[in-house]
């Protein structure tokens, strides 16, 4: 594996292919953990955690593990790293993970991860999958926060928890409901698609 | 069939180093989660029970075992005297079980204070109970060796306006636990003055 092409595997997760805009996957945290900037990033972080660690150790058991059975294997690699992310926002940043609530365990099914242990890592090497699952995990973080980050401003008048207009700013909730989260989502879609456009 | 026990020994080996690296992780992390848990979800109402306490009622805790039942209490110092313990006991309410910290003196049996940790009261009625300061206030001094009831009740609590099953849940659940409380206090003072400075 030479140098560009792992570069190439890492930046590809930043534009080319950025999760949840591009490979319109793993889109249930997407909407549900981008009411705020710090939850959104704290959801980016955790699956980049889980991805590294999945995608090392699918590549590297890659030639050990049946094909019969490699999804049931992925799902028990993918399940380890999430319990153990969990039990580590418990012991260190509890008040995040009440406010990620359920949707640290369920990055068990989110489709991102199982989709690169399917599609990169079950045929990569380690080098390759560790730089395709640190870019993929860095491009949903940065999708997440971006997200956030508009919904945060606009539905609360906050960034990070900060003001960020005047008392007088009167908060467009229906950015932080479901729906908002929906519209976000399509209009950056769409703006993403048009700046991808040839 | 070599393929079967192929797949049977890989997935086997697999769900057993996973299973170890978890109780690992889980055992490692017990009793750090524990701290963060009793911090964030008891500990305000700890903090507003023992306040004016010199030392961190989260860390000087410990626990008595009551029959089958495990105890927690956190022990609050005043002026270098562990003379106070505040533990959590449950009161029915409208909704479920209230949790319910109290705050005991220990040489004076009164009650110093109170504070509601969990519950699903409703909400802008039995949900006050947990910042309706009037109603929390009306429980300080009391004394925990009589039954501690609402005023319509003859008793002494301001009841939450609006909230008579919650007043009453709380009410009875600090009565009851006066039970345990006497049960338990020679221990309790004994492992308190484990804590003095």
């Amino acid at each position: 594996m030479s140098e560009t092409s792992l570069v190439q595997e890492f930046t590809k997760g930043l534009w080319e292919e950025i999760p949840p805009f591009r490979l319109v996957l793993g889109l249930c945290p997407t909407l549900a953990v981008t009411k705020s900037v710090e939850t959104g990033i704290g959801m980016g972080l955790a699956l980049t955690f889980v991805l590294v660690c999945s995608n090392i150790l699918v590549s590297a058991l890659r030639k050990i593990i049946p094909s019969k059975v490699r999804i049931a294997c992925f799902i028990v690699i993918i399940a380890t790293f999430v319990v153990v992310v969990e039990l580590s926002m418990q012991a260190f940043a509890y008040p995040l993970f009440l406010k990620l609530g359920i949707f640290i365990p369920l990055i068990v099914v989110n489709c991102i991860v199982l989709g690169r242990a399917e599609a990169f890592a079950s045929k990569n090497g380690v080098g390759a999958s560790i730089a395709d699952g640190l870019g993929m995990g860095l491009g949903f973080t940065i999708s997440l926060s971006v997200l956030g980050s508009i919904r945060e401003i606009f539905g609360a008048g906050m960034w990070y928890g900060k003001e960020v207009f005047g008392a007088s700013f009167q908060p467009f909730t229906f950015m932080v409901e479901a729906p908002g989260a929906f519209v976000c989502l399509g209009l950056l879609l769409a703006i993403m698609n048009l700046a991808g456009k040839k | 069939m070599r393929d079967i026990i192929r797949m049977i020994v890989v997935l086997a080996v697999l769900c057993a180093l996973s299973g170890g690296l978890l109780a690992a992780v889980k055992s490692g992390t017990a009793e750090k989660i524990e701290y963060q848990q009793l911090k964030f979800v008891k500990g305000p109402a700890i903090k507003e029970i023992l306040k004016g306490c010199s030392n961190d009622p989260i860390v000087d805790r410990f626990k008595l075992q009551d029959g089958d039942v495990e105890r927690s209490f956190f022990v609050g110092v005043f002026d270098g005297k562990p003379n106070s313990v505040a533990y959590e006991t449950f009161g029915k309410g409208f909704g479920g079980p209230i949790g319910i910290m109290v705050g005991v003196n220990l040489e004076t049996d009164k009650v110093i204070g109170m504070g509601v940790t969990t519950h699903s009261e409703t909400p802008g009625l039995g949900a006050r109970a947990k910042t309706d300061e009037t109603f929390k206030g009306s429980f300080k001094g009391l004394s925990i060796n009589e039954p501690v009831k609402v005023k319509t009740d003859g008793g002494e609590v301001d009841a939450v306006t609006g909230a008579t099953i919650t007043s009453r849940g709380v009410c009875a659940g600090i009565t009851e636990s006066a039970e345990f409380y006497k049960r338990l206090k020679p221990q309790i003072v004994e492992k308190a003055k484990a804590f003095a400075k």
